[in-house]
């Protein structure tokens, strides 16, 4: 894991699930399994943006953009300031 | 005394190339369909359905997303003089199997002649229906041809009379699509001559939605009222709003939106997540209101939502409080526009353990409660206590509403028609008060969870958890929690397991999100899976809600502070 995925793994499992010790692979999928809902989704995208400068479009909220942490961190690292 | 189709023909003559309904996309230009269109659209749908030999009178079922279509089918089953009943479309959050299985009890309770979709979805509701069904017709959107022009002449929605059922309306949940809502023309415009006067509408409002038509907050308020009075509607589609609620200020700012209804969250969704580079510019001062209905309402949501966007323009007194139901059509009461909704300080411990809303006592505790108006001119509104009995003023019981636009009945379930009645009068079940004509609603009498303007009854949750290898019948409860910073419910199942191993606990937890969320649509904050022995029951074995949901908040709390 980099820092990248394990801050997003964190963020997710005691923000989004409220399950502090959940553990979250990078391979995991996310949006497709039902693991993350609409409304948390936004907040996902607040929180990258947040902590690292890398806009996620609102069209750009599914599973078609990325479905796991390696896939969005590859997004924020394309897009990073 | 008139009909839906003898209003749009009255609407039609005096300004057929008025913009009734501006159509907005995540992906495309706005879309204006003005009322000319609007009636060539429907008319074109009246004809389908004519020719494929549905009868005025039988149900045709919708199942179509936000977009043309979906308008024309509706407004040509009413010329033809269907009833029209828009169906939820398949998410990717739903599983396909459980949405089939869906349909197919909305098609066994509702009995529809025919339904309504995509070509690239016909499959899959042909796949829904058994030899047998009632079901005759599959009409795909693209056989039906647009029509150059309207000929009222030949609709037969014009032979339709007041008292006729014009519409169903379904509510959420797999236990509500089996309970068709059934509304009379008579009952609609009842509703919308007394609630449109509560709003002062008039043809130089503009109602800005993003409501599902599938519920009545988003089908009445957010449809049929603007369309039906002349009201310029600037429609957008809820999946566009849930990831972009900005939408919702930017149209209102660039349409002068005058009237919105929202659900309590999401004022809570709209002040936390908007980024203000969004709605740079944005000018909110149009809006004259901004209407709080379908979940519980909380002053904490109107004052964070205010706070967000006063600087936009937004007035503190635009901010109003509704009370709905879709047997009463919608409106039971409306605070008066104008005014901030009335607030009122409790007395915490009286209200827990005395039911009763007392003034509050110095030293003690309190709570604020807001109210959701008075009942609308032709409602009458009482609260009764368990024996059925009015209580006084302040004293918290069942709230009970009789009305002249009250539901024809559940469609096809006369058993529940009569079992929500007492002597006249409509047992809504949910608790409340009244202070000073003033209607409070403070929960729910039966365990439904409330979230994000969804009803969600646990049972059906549980059930679901049941099916999870590894989780055992009876073992397994559900319930909701007031989350203050979503200003909504968390959904919480609990299901105990056999095995103590972390990691064997772990899978199951996760079994149980993905199951539940795809057969329910409803996302779960907390899943916690358990030793044997943790649920509390009651001394006859049923599992007891409340007593649960006191364990798991201690619980809650005790890792918190633990952290």
């Amino acid at each position: 894991m980099t820092e990248t995925t394990s801050s997003l793994a964190t963020f997710i499992a005691a923000k989004i699930l409220k399950q502090p010790k959940r553990v979250i692979t990078v391979e995991e999928s996310l949006i497709s399994s039902g693991l993350i809902d609409s409304f948390s989704l936004m907040d996902l995208a607040l929180y990258v943006e947040d902590t690292f400068g890398a806009r996620i479009e609102d069209t750009e909220l599914n599973a078609d953009t990325f479905d796991n942490l390696t896939q969005l961190a590859a997004i924020i690292e394309s897009r990073k300031k | 005394m008139t009909t839906f189709p003898e209003q749009l023909k009255a609407l039609h003559a005096r300004t057929p190339e008025r913009v009734a309904v501006t159509l907005q996309f995540s992906n495309a230009d706005d879309l204006p369909v003005s009322v000319d269109q609007l009636l060539r659209g429907a008319s074109s749908y009246a004809d389908a359905l004519k020719q494929s030999g549905i009868q005025p009178g039988e149900v045709v079922v919708l199942i179509l997303q936000h977009g043309e279509s979906l308008l024309y089918a509706f407004w040509g089953a009413i010329l033809h003089g269907a009833i029209p009943s828009i169906m939820p479309f398949l998410t990717e959050k739903l599983s396909p199997e459980r949405y089939r299985a869906d349909l197919s009890a909305l098609i066994s309770v509702t009995q529809p002649s025919a339904i309504i979709t995509y070509p690239e979805f016909e499959t899959e509701v042909r796949s829904a229906l058994n030899v047998g069904d009632s079901v005759r017709e599959v009409i795909v959107t693209n056989r039906v041809e647009v029509q150059l022009e309207s000929n009222f002449d030949s609709l037969l929605g014009f032979q339709r009379k007041p008292e006729d059922i014009v519409l169903l309306q379904h509510s959420s949940g797999t236990t509500g699509l089996q309970k068709g809502v059934a509304l009379s023309h008579q009952a609609v415009f009842n509703q919308l001559n007394v609630y449109c006067k509560s709003l002062a509408l008039d043809e130089t409002d503009v109602i800005v939605s993003w409501l599902p038509l599938y519920h009545d907050m988003g089908l009445i308020a957010g449809f049929l009222m603007p369309i039906l009075s002349g009201v310029h509607l600037v429609l957008m589609s809820p999946f566009d709003w849930v990831r972009a609620p900005y939408k919702l200020m930017q149209s209102v700012s660039k349409y002068r939106g005058t009237l919105s209804w929202l659900p309590n969250f999401a004022y809570n969704f709209c002040a936390q997540k908007i980024r203000d580079r969004h709605i740079e510019g944005v000018d909110l001062s149009s809006w004259r209101a901004v209407i709080n209905c379908s979940e519980p309402v909380r002053w904490e949501s109107h004052q964070a939502f205010y706070e967000k966007f006063k600087p936009y323009g937004l007035k503190l007194e635009s901010l109003q409080a509704s009370y709905a139901m879709a047997e009463n059509v919608f409106g039971v009461t409306q605070s008066s526009l104008g005014n901030v909704p009335i607030v009122v300080e409790i007395d915490r411990e009286a209200f827990m353990s005395e039911r009763v809303a007392k003034s509050p006592v110095d030293g003690h505790p309190t709570m604020k409660m807001m109210s959701s108006g008075r009942p609308l001119d032709n409602v009458e509104v009482k609260v009764l206590d368990e024996n059925r009995t009015e209580v006084a003023e302040r004293v918290i019981g069942e709230v009970a509403l009789r009305s002249d636009c009250m539901l024809t009945g559940y469609y096809h379930r006369d058993d529940l028609t009569q079992k929500a009645f007492a002597d006249g009068w409509y047992l809504t079940g949910d608790y409340g008060f009244i202070i000073d004509g003033e209607v409070f609603v403070s929960g729910r009498k039966k365990d439904m969870i409330i979230v994000g303007g969804k009803n969600v009854y646990p049972q059906d949750l549980e059930s679901l958890t049941y099916e999870v290898p590894g989780v055992h019948a009876g073992r397994s409860v559900a319930f909701g929690i007031f989350d203050e910073e979503q200003g909504t419910e968390d959904v919480v199942i609990i299901a105990e397991v056999d095995s103590e191993d972390p990691n064997e606990q772990q899978k199951v937890a996760d079994a149980i999100r993905l199951h539940v969320t795809k057969n329910s649509a409803i996302a779960l904050r907390y899943v916690k899976v358990v030793d044997p022995k943790w649920i509390l029951k009651t001394s006859s074995g049923k599992t007891a809600r409340s007593a649960n949901k006191e364990k798991f908040l201690a619980e809650l709390q005790n890792e918190q502070s633990s952290l």
